[in-house]
């Protein structure tokens, strides 16, 4: 399917051309390296807390980590924050809507007070 | 469904067909769509957003069946957790390298490209290969797949997740010999963007299933 | 291909000249690209949306016939008391297989009939965003629908019912292949859809003419983009679904077996999270289509449209959050049940608000009586019915007696029957025109929409007293002594039924004949209908290129306004002829554009498909088939990837002249 390429479109609005320039927003290669510095910082830390135990904190501390390695990679990685809105409505319904349907799936199993 | 982010352009020049997308590079010719946006783009981020509802169902049903293996063998008893978090670590860094790849592409750097994506490839197959090496240490240890609700739940998800890896580590090598070849139909460096936008989402499905399946105590 | 590109040249003229050769020079990939222009080949290797359209609306068809009668087979069963026509065994197949066939190789294609071959003419584009993908969607989606129906002579179909509840799906209870045919043709026809979603959102976004903004839309092709997105959301879930029983029938999983600790609702809670969704994915389109049908009938704007779209979307959400309702009688707790009532019930609310809109456009309005427009507003109505019956499930008490009745099948019955089947006819005599450039026989259009009519209150009416009587759906017989006295006598109304379902079937049939008398018909007008929306703006049936040139859109109801002036004074409106819709469209033709490129045909989507339906047999049957299919679906990707979708001007011998581009002389032979 990679196939079906397009080339470079041009931005419908001027709104649009300063969110979509790539000289704006581009990450630098020295930046990108410093984002995966704070992904493995992160994925220490959650190994370390799986090993020192945290009590009743660990889960929700582990659930935060999660979210947030989650949303460094789809934000600059994969450039979401600086992208159209279309592309956003798109990943975050369907990630949205996962989370929602799933998790009142789970809750009529009474999965989360057990 | 919001609108406000979309306003299609007002003039079209009359040479310029609009709509259906042909892939070429007419220099010069830029193709509007009506949103400005690519269409491959796009469509991939609509496949990617349906992904979400897949592996949320698969991981879901992990969720639901992970206490449950009687007394067979569970979770407590096969984790190994610093190896797992070290191929957590080979993918993530793939990620990286992937992002290094798409960058270079935007350069026009087309050495550094196929290098960039030869180390991603290289680093998915390590995790792939620990991912074997993993599942074999379990059979071993008395995990089949059919043992029980938890092994079921525990193979089928990151098994699905595995033949991810695979597909992506296929574009990878394919995308390096067509980069050197020649071959590419279209858009450089949005090829490659897209193949790290697939690559990248398979990562922060690991970076989830690492969590709740690995980390959080059963 | 016959008008714009190069290889235009049919072989009979290239002898004739003694010089063209109408086959590509150079290769792609590892076959060169199909260039014929008629016979079987110019439709298989087709990526024409319009072809397409019309594959899909044809394969759609009969398999609406091979349900037909499916269901006809049922009824005679259960006309007679103690019935004999068919065994448990063969009953169980047959009721399942009517099912899946209906709504997945039936209403759910012609929707994509008409989305394919609608959506890009109606936003004003030439093609869809990716017409390879297009041809992949329709040819996995004709070789599941064979795929699942090989099961009949293959050791026999599918016999769990259409929602295939676990653990009733195991080998245990089913041994034979059938649920493996079943599970493994929806697989491919999920694949279809979900291709299809990602295309036909991408086009309807990205692909609009100049000055089509998103409230510009014509609303079929809004209610198809809704029902895109219901699709792209939805199949994943039924593919998680499908690959659990699978695993659990094929490779011993244990996701259902409750020996093993299993929760069997769980199979309950994927099907209904995709399976809800999906009945508004069936009755959308149709609803996409009447209010096509009724402002142009009506010879008024459609009442409210941005009501009609935003209830549309409305519907779309909620309808992700009301799948439980399927599950009251499962012992869900009664806090789940309290929520999935109240939430059922306030999904009936922007339903009404379309019904409304609908009765509004036809206030007031010089209505004009065609099939299209009979079979429309029998939609409102028996629509209305199949809803307010729908009403009497949200109550979670109520629904808990009607449950696994026949009340049930009465109730969806009016819904996708009286819904969706109903809309997909008026859209095939409204756009018969349009697609075949004649007009259908609108005397037999009559005896069509009154059978079918007829025919379906005869048969699911009785239905709600057969339900409400207590006789189980999916029960292959029933016998006198329990059918009980008088006017509830479930003797009198199952025969009624059987009988009403011939009716029907005759209606059906009476389709047929229009087809074939009206095959002769004289070229349609242009402008039948004295239509509305933008896929009138041009010739019928339209050129390969859809639009001489691209039209730049300024309001809503495009065509109409190119048509009328408004002559009202101080605010009123009164709109006033000033040209045909033959002098419009002449206008169009009079400034076509120049340089137009279309997509090439291609064998790679055919191969890819056939590639799925190899793999399919393999799980089935054994891992060599399935390396197989697997070789080919590989073979097929990389060929896919390696060939432009614009056939490269190097390509056609002689290359042309004017320096790689196709020239206007060439676009109007």
């Amino acid at each position: 399917m990679s196939a079906e390429t397009t080339h470079s479109v041009l931005p419908a609005t001027a709104d649009e051309a300063a969110h979509d320039g790539s000289e704006v927003h581009e990450v630098s290669d020295k930046q990108y390296v410093v984002i995966a510095l704070i992904l493995a910082v992160l994925t220490a830390l959650e190994v370390a807390a799986t090993e020192v135990g945290l009590g009743s904190f660990l889960i929700p501390a582990l659930l935060i980590m999660m979210a947030v390695k989650f949303f460094i990679v789809v934000s600059y990685f994969m450039h979401l924050k600086h992208d159209s809105g279309l592309f956003k409505f798109s990943f975050y319904v369907g990630l949205g809507g996962a989370l929602v349907l799933y998790s009142v799936m789970l809750a009529t199993f009474h999965f989360f007070i057990s | 469904m919001s609108d406000t982010t979309i306003e299609p352009p007002v003039t079209a020049e009359p040479e310029t067909p609009v709509g259906y997308d042909d892939g070429q590079d007419h220099i010069g010719l830029a193709h509007h769509t009506a949103t400005g946006l690519s269409n491959t783009k796009l469509a991939m981020w609509l496949f990617l957003g349906s992904e979400c509802l897949l592996f949320g169902g698969l991981i879901s049903t992990y969720m639901l069946y992970r206490n449950r293996q009687a007394s067979a063998i569970g979770p407590d008893q096969l984790w190994d957790i610093p190896f797992t978090s070290a191929t957590s670590f080979v993918l993530l860094m793939s990620s990286l390298t992937m992002v290094l790849a798409v960058s270079a592409a935007k350069r026009k750097d087309e050495r550094g490209t196929r290098l960039w994506l030869t180390v991603t490839a290289l680093l998915g197959g390590l995790f792939l290969a620990g991912q074997v090496y993993e599942f074999t240490v379990f059979y071993r240890e008395g995990l089949g797949y059919t043992t029980s609700l938890f092994s079921s739940s525990f193979y089928t998800l990151t098994g699905f997740h595995g033949v991810h890896v695979a597909v992506g580590i296929i574009m990878l090598l394919s995308l390096v010999g067509m980069l050197a070849k020649g071959k590419i139909v279209g858009d450089k460096a949005e090829t490659v963007e897209m193949v790290g936008l697939y690559w990248h989402f398979v990562d922060v499905v690991w970076i989830v299933i690492f969590t709740l399946v690995y980390l959080i105590p059963a | 291909m016959a008008i714009i590109e190069r290889p235009t040249e049919t072989p009979a003229r290239a002898g004739a000249g003694g010089l063209i050769v109408a086959t590509p020079s150079s290769s792609y990939g590892y076959l060169r690209r199909p260039v014929q222009t008629t016979g079987w080949k110019s439709w298989a290797f087709t990526v024409d949306h319009k072809k397409i359209g019309i594959m899909y609306g044809a394969v759609a068809m009969i398999f609406f016939f091979i349900g037909g009668f499916e269901a006809l087979l049922i009824r005679l069963q259960l006309a007679q008391p103690d019935g004999t026509i068919l065994s448990a065994d063969k009953y169980n197949q047959m009721f399942t297989m009517h099912a899946t066939t209906m709504v997945f190789l039936f209403v759910m294609p012609m929707a994509a009939a008409f989305a394919n071959y609608m959506m890009p003419l109606q936003i004003g584009a030439r093609d869809v965003a990716f017409p390879r993908l297009n041809a992949l969607s329709l040819w996995t989606f004709v070789f599941g629908g064979i795929f699942i129906n090989t099961s009949w002579i293959l050791g026999g179909a599918a016999d769990g019912g259409w929602f295939m509840y676990a653990p009733n799906s195991s080998v245990p209870f089913s041994p034979t292949h059938g649920v493996d045919f079943w599970v493994l043709g929806l697989l491919m026809t999920g694949i279809a859809s979900q291709v299809g979603a990602i295309n036909l959102i991408v086009t309807a976004l990205n692909m609009r003419a100049p000055g089509m903004t998103l409230m510009r839309m014509p609303i079929f092709t809004w209610m198809a983009l809704v029902v895109q997105f219901l699709l792209l959301f939805a199949i994943p879930i039924i593919t998680v679904a499908l690959f659990l029983l699978l695993f659990q029938r094929n490779f011993d999983a244990t996701f259902f077996s409750v020996a093993d600790g299993a929760d069997p609702l769980l199979w309950q809670h994927l099907f209904w999270l995709f399976g809800h969704p999906e009945v508004y994915i069936l009755v959308l389109p149709s609803f996409g289509i009447i209010s096509e049908v009724l402002p142009t009938f009506s010879r008024k704007p459609l009442f409210g449209y941005p009501f009609v779209v935003f209830s549309g979307a409305a519907i779309g959400l909620v309808g992700f959050g009301v799948w439980a309702h399927h599950m009251f009688a499962s012992g869900l707790g009664p806090i789940s049940v309290a929520v999935f009532s109240v939430a059922t019930m306030a999904i009936a609310v922007p339903t009404g608000v379309k019904i409304i809109n609908w009765t509004l456009t036809l206030w007031g309005g010089k209505l004009w009586f065609t099939t299209a427009m009979l079979f429309a507003i029998g939609l409102i109505v028996q629509f209305t019915i199949g809803g307010l019956s729908g009403v009497t499930h949200a109550v979670a008490p109520s629904d808990t007696q009607q449950t696994d009745t026949y009340y049930i099948v009465a109730h969806f019955h009016y819904v996708i029957f009286g819904g969706a089947v109903l809309g997909l006819f008026a859209g095939i005599y409204y756009w018969w025109p349009k697609v075949f450039g004649k007009m259908l026989n609108e005397k037999w259009g009559r005896w069509n929409f009154w059978l079918m009519i007829i025919g379906m209150n005869l048969t699911f009416g009785p239905m709600h007293i057969i339900g409400l009587q207590g006789q189980p759906r999916r029960m292959y017989r029933w016998t006198e002594n329990r059918a009980g006295e008088g006017f509830f006598n479930l003797g009198f109304w199952n025969l009624v039924s059987s009988v009403g379902a011939f009716v029907l079937g005759l209606g059906a049939l009476v389709f047929l004949v229009n087809i074939w008398i009206s095959r002769k018909n004289p070229p349609a007008p242009a402008d039948p209908w004295d239509a509305r929306s933008l896929e009138w703006l041009t010739t019928s049936p339209p050129k390969e290129h859809n639009f001489d040139r691209i039209p730049t859109v300024h309001t809503l109801d495009e065509f109409f306004h190119r048509k009328y002036e408004d002559v009202g004074e101080d605010g009123s409106h009164d709109f006033k002829q000033m040209k045909t819709g033959e002098q419009v469209i002449a206008e169009e033709e009079a400034h076509a554009d120049e340089h137009i490129h279309l997509p090439s045909p291609s064998y790679w989507p055919i191969i890819l498909a056939f590639g799925m339906l190899i793999i399919a047999y393999g799980v089935i049957y054994t891992p060599l088939l399935l390396a197989a299919g697997a070789a080919v679906v590989i073979l097929a990707l990389f060929g896919w990837a390696l060939e432009p979708p614009t056939a490269d001007d190097s390509e056609f011998d002689p290359p042309s002249s004017d320096g790689g581009q196709p020239s206007k002389e060439l676009a109007h032979v």
